[in-house]
């Protein structure tokens, strides 16, 4: 697989084709996977992101903890000034998708199942708004797969490893990069929305309360969402970020190696160790070991 | 090597693809090598499994492992209930494991009749696993292939018969790993394969003068 997206999008562009399309061509050629087996792989991942959006939405769902739950469908009530719009069926994909797994509902993981609503609320928030066929939703998800091959390359796609940046920060740029895809930007447009994605959630941390992948993990992954959608729109608006997407992602990774090791999913540092943090994860433990569950 | 289905996926149960996902495969793993659903399982918890399993799920995700549920079969919430019905009896105990392990480890014992197989396997991240010993033989094995598990007389020749008769079967190694206890006693071969071998190589197999037991398990991780 490939490791630089210069290098994709360079290939991508003297061969006329997407960025989703080259990553099907490429691996194809590799030849551990036809090209039939991979559409039927994401066309697999994208049936189960519609179920588990559809899962999550309607607000019935608890967290195994009980820490989260419900709030996907809270974004269903017009009162913000956003209501209605993509922009809320993204954050409420994202969220719904989150919540499901957090459920113990089934997900993909993409990259991770921490990072898992980013996509999925992406993706589907543009391919309803826009009425995208599922061969055009496939190539995205094509997309978001070789670029988070390239960060998993280069960086890392671990909490544990690179802290949230590495995971719905990953996501965010997977995001980024597919929704271009998606809405039928060329492959350098998607590299500049990957590179505006990655930079705004670098040095983010991972502190999850009681090491659940419960709070802030749902939350963030709304607002990784949202950060995918303001790279996809600056994109396509012609706006390009002076960093190369390859250097952006080896900065997370540098970022990712540095950063202390309470930062990176053990529930030592940043919100987790707050005294709510610490109140709220140390009470449901507690009641979960209580109640046998 | 990364595919582009390895990114966006494993389609799997959430929460935590460590947690959840691979420890689902650890359970996986034990019942294969037990070869049937367990009657009894200790299942004891080490490190991060131990410290924050339950609220991942981790607990009914070994349990659905050790009733033949996949990381992505939803069945694996209500697995707890469905050992029961099943005839399973589960035990969860936390614990500090010996030596050096990756934090999020197991150590389940199955048994089943007068059959008692004990496994320790780790959950290292985005649902792959590693099996770290079997009934107390170091082993490392990712449950990615077939593999077959031999216990043979540790004496020269023992390897050089089985892979003479897996060649006479047809099967591919695509891997082997020889470890032992101590000198002279029994040696455990792990063969992994490109594909599961038939049921006429296993009594081949098992025929063999200074081979005790041979079990065939099924690929548990992608």
């Amino acid at each position: 697989m490939i490791d630089s997206l210069n290098e994709a999008v360079t290939l991508a562009e003297k061969a006329g084709c997407s960025l989703g399309e080259f990553a099907l061509r490429q691996e194809a050629a590799e030849g551990l996977r036809s090209r039939a087996e991979l559409e039927a792989g994401l066309q697999r991942a994208l049936d189960v992101m519609r179920g588990a959006v559809a899962r999550g939405l309607p607000g019935d769902l608890r967290s195994v903890s009980g820490l989260v739950g419900g709030d996907a469908a809270k974004l269903n009530r017009p009162t913000g000034p956003l209501s209605g719009t993509l922009f809320t069926d993204v954050l409420a994909g994202a969220l719904a998708v989150q919540e499901v797994n957090a459920a113990m509902g089934v997900i993909v993981a993409a990259p991770t199942a921490g990072g898992a609503g980013v996509l999925p609320g992406v993706l589907l928030g543009l391919a309803g708004r826009g009425r995208l066929a599922d061969a055009v939703v496939v190539r995205g998800l094509a997309t978001a797969g070789l670029i988070g091959g390239v960060v998993a390359l280069r960086a890392s796609l671990s909490g544990a490893e690179g802290g949230c940046q590495a995971e719905t920060g990953a996501a965010a740029a997977m995001a980024a990069g597919a929704g271009v895809e998606v809405l039928g930007g060329s492959p350098t447009v998607a590299a500049h929305a990957v590179a505006l994605a990655m930079q705004g959630t670098l040095g983010l941390v991972c502190d999850p309360l009681g090491g659940l992948v419960e709070i802030p993990c749902v939350f963030r992954n709304a607002t990784g969402a949202a950060i995918a959608l303001a790279a996809i729109e600056m994109a396509l608006a012609g706006i390009e970020f002076p960093i190369p997407a390859d250097e952006v992602i080896d900065t997370m990774g540098e970022i990712g190696r540095s950063m202390d090791v309470r930062y990176r999913e053990t529930a030592g540092g940043g919100l987790a160790a707050t005294p709510t943090g610490r109140r709220l994860a140390k009470e449901r433990l507690v009641q979960l070991k209580r109640s046998g569950k | 090597m990364v595919s582009i289905l390895d990114i966006i996926g494993p389609v799997m149960v959430g929460p935590s693809s460590s947690h959840t996902a691979g420890a689902c495969r650890i359970g996986l793993f034990a019942r294969g090598l037990l070869g049937d659903t367990p009657e009894r399982a200790l299942v004891e918890l080490h490190g991060s499994f131990a410290r924050t399993g339950q609220g991942h799920g981790t607990d009914r995700a070994v349990v659905g492992g050790l009733l033949g549920f996949h990381p992505d079969d939803e069945r694996l919430r209500e697995s707890l209930d469905l050992a029961e019905a099943a005839g399973l009896a589960v035990t969860f105990q936390n614990t500090k494991l010996r030596g050096d392990h990756h934090p999020n480890t197991a150590r389940i014992t199955v048994t089943r009749g007068d059959r008692e197989v004990t496994v320790v396997g780790s959950s290292v991240g985005a649902g792959r696993i590693v099996i770290t010993s079997i009934d107390g033989f170091p082993v490392e094995i990712t449950g990615t292939l077939p593999a077959l598990i031999v216990v043979a007389a540790d004496q020269p020749g023992a390897v050089a018969a089985v892979t003479t008769t897996l060649a006479k079967e047809g099967g591919n190694i695509a891997t082997i790993k020889v470890s032992r206890r101590q000198k002279g006693g029994h040696a455990i071969h792990i063969y992994e394969l490109d594909e599961p071998v038939g049921a006429q190589a296993l009594e081949a197999l098992r025929a063999l003068p200074r081979v005790q037991s041979v079990r065939a398990i099924e690929r548990v991780a992608t």
